[in-house]
């Protein structure tokens, strides 16, 4: 299999290397929907498992596992998007050091642990290399209008979600998926990479639509 | 769920197009019309949902980030700042208001809600409030409106880009009617002139990226202070 493949075996072997002096994590027997998970069996799992570790016993090893695994993506990340080296070390333990102070705001019901880290670094780097503010939603705003009562079939983001999303993404067509990179990792929104790149603005928009459709198939979710 | 766009549950009828949703999760939209975006998902739970799965996205991307070895000690120094206590959060000088109109973040950058709003008059029947986004000056304007019922917004069109979301109230455009969190975007090739509801009139948010050409016959007259 493709590169990823590799990378997510990378994962494996940081994390058992790092994890073996470490007694097993038993307190993830049971998450909010009611679903056992495996204890550190995938990658995945695990990832979320060591940010619940933190969360509930303040582990320093579990902490120390989750630097290995999630800093040098951190690193390579905000490098990716315009910081130097020191920088971007500088920013990793930042990020980092959100992760341990808000670990128990995770929510393994609602998102994977990569999923909330992705969104503290991106935060994080909109702060510290862009330099701006980020508008966000206050959960206890009093004027937030609710959440619609989640049916059974619409399944919060799971582990399962994170190994299709992987494999979709891999076998996007490439136009579709080198805009998308694209948004992710230039700092650029979609109106400004359509004129860098001289395309329509039109068929930019289309493009990263019917990506995000398939992606959303692959998670099992319909607009 | 209710229709009536007065109720506190009341969801949205038309949301931003998924491409800006999508630059606002991966990180790479402007402050202004992330305001925007930001205070459209505090009143509508599907555009929430459908973040949440661009978050997901950028979950796995950043799993698949070609890796960069830390400095080394970066973790041991690490380490040693775990025990030291955050920095006390900033303290909220504006009370929560028990039933604000403006949801948050708006509420921050107006700096109170909707009734501690500064309006200047603009025009007859319209008011703005200029709102400073960002600390350096940029091609953005961010305004509240405040439209009197019945009141036409003066014909115009955009050579940049427009985003409106209502923020209370509601009007019509083009045979298409915007309530509360309501959200329309126009580019260059619109000509419109949205007309408040009779009923209580209009605020909204809006977001321009360029001047705006008035092409109204009496337009010309007022194009030198009406700038939106
Ligand atoms: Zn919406």
């Amino acid at each position: 299999m493709p590169a990823t493949r590799a990378l997510v075996l990378d994962g494996v072997f940081a994390f058992n290397g790092v994890m073996s002096d470490v007694p097993p994590l038993t307190a993830l027997e049971v998450t909010v929907d009611g679903v056992a998970r495996a204890t550190p069996a995938t990658p995945e799992s695990s990832l979320d498992d060591l940010v619940v570790a933190v969360a509930r016993n303040r582990d320093r090893a579990a902490f120390a596992a989750l630097f290995e695994r999630v800093a040098p993506r951190l690193k390579g990340y905000l490098m990716r998007l315009g910081a130097g080296a020191s920088h971007a070390d500088e920013l990793t333990q930042e990020v980092m050091l959100l992760v341990w102070r808000r670990a128990d705001a995770f929510d393994p019901g609602q998102a994977r642990a990569a999923t909330w880290i992705f969104t503290i670094a991106r935060n994080k780097r909109i702060d510290g290399i862009r330099r701006a503010r980020r508008p966000e939603i206050d959960p206890h705003d009093p004027a937030l209008v609710p959440d619609r009562p989640l049916s059974a079939d619409m399944a919060i983001e799971s582990v399962e979600d994170a190994a299709r999303l992987r494999t979709a993404l891999r076998d996007l067509p490439p136009e579709q998926a080198d805009l998308l990179r694209l948004v992710y990792f230039e700092d650029q929104p979609h109106s400004v990479i359509a004129k860098t790149l001289g395309l329509p603005l039109g068929t930019v928009k289309s493009r990263l639509r019917l990506a995000m459709d398939r992606l959303r198939r692959a998670m099992g979710e319909t607009r | 769920m209710t229709l009536d766009p007065k109720s506190p549950a009341h969801h949205p009828a038309h949301h931003p197009d998924e491409a800006l949703l999508l630059d606002y999760a991966a990180g790479s939209l402007d402050e202004p019309t992330s305001l925007v975006i930001a205070t459209h998902l505090a009143l509508c739970p599907d555009c929430r949902r459908v973040v949440a799965g661009h978050e997901a996205v950028g979950g796995v991307l950043l799993e698949e980030t070609a890796p960069v070895e830390p400095a080394a000690g970066a973790l041991a120094a690490l380490m040693t700042l775990l025990d030291e206590p955050a920095a006390p959060p900033p303290v909220d000088a504006s009370p929560i208001p028990s039933a604000p109109i403006l949801p948050r973040p708006l509420r921050d950058y107006v700096g109170g809600d909707l009734g501690a709003v500064p309006w200047r008059k603009l025009i007859s029947g319209i008011d703005v409030h200029d709102i400073v986004v960002g600390s350096a000056p940029n091609r953005f304007k961010t305004r509240l409106m405040r439209i009197k019922g019945g009141v036409a917004v003066p014909r115009h069109t955009h050579e940049g880009f427009e985003l409106v979301m209502v923020v209370e109230g509601g009007f019509s455009d083009g045979g298409r009617h915007y309530d509360r969190g309501d959200v329309t975007c126009s580019d260059g090739e619109v000509d419109h002139s949205p007309v408040a509801d009779a009923d209580g009139g209009c605020v909204c948010l809006a977001v321009t990226d360029a001047p705006l050409r008035l092409t109204g016959p009496l337009m010309r007259l007022l194009n030198p202070f009406v700038k939106f």
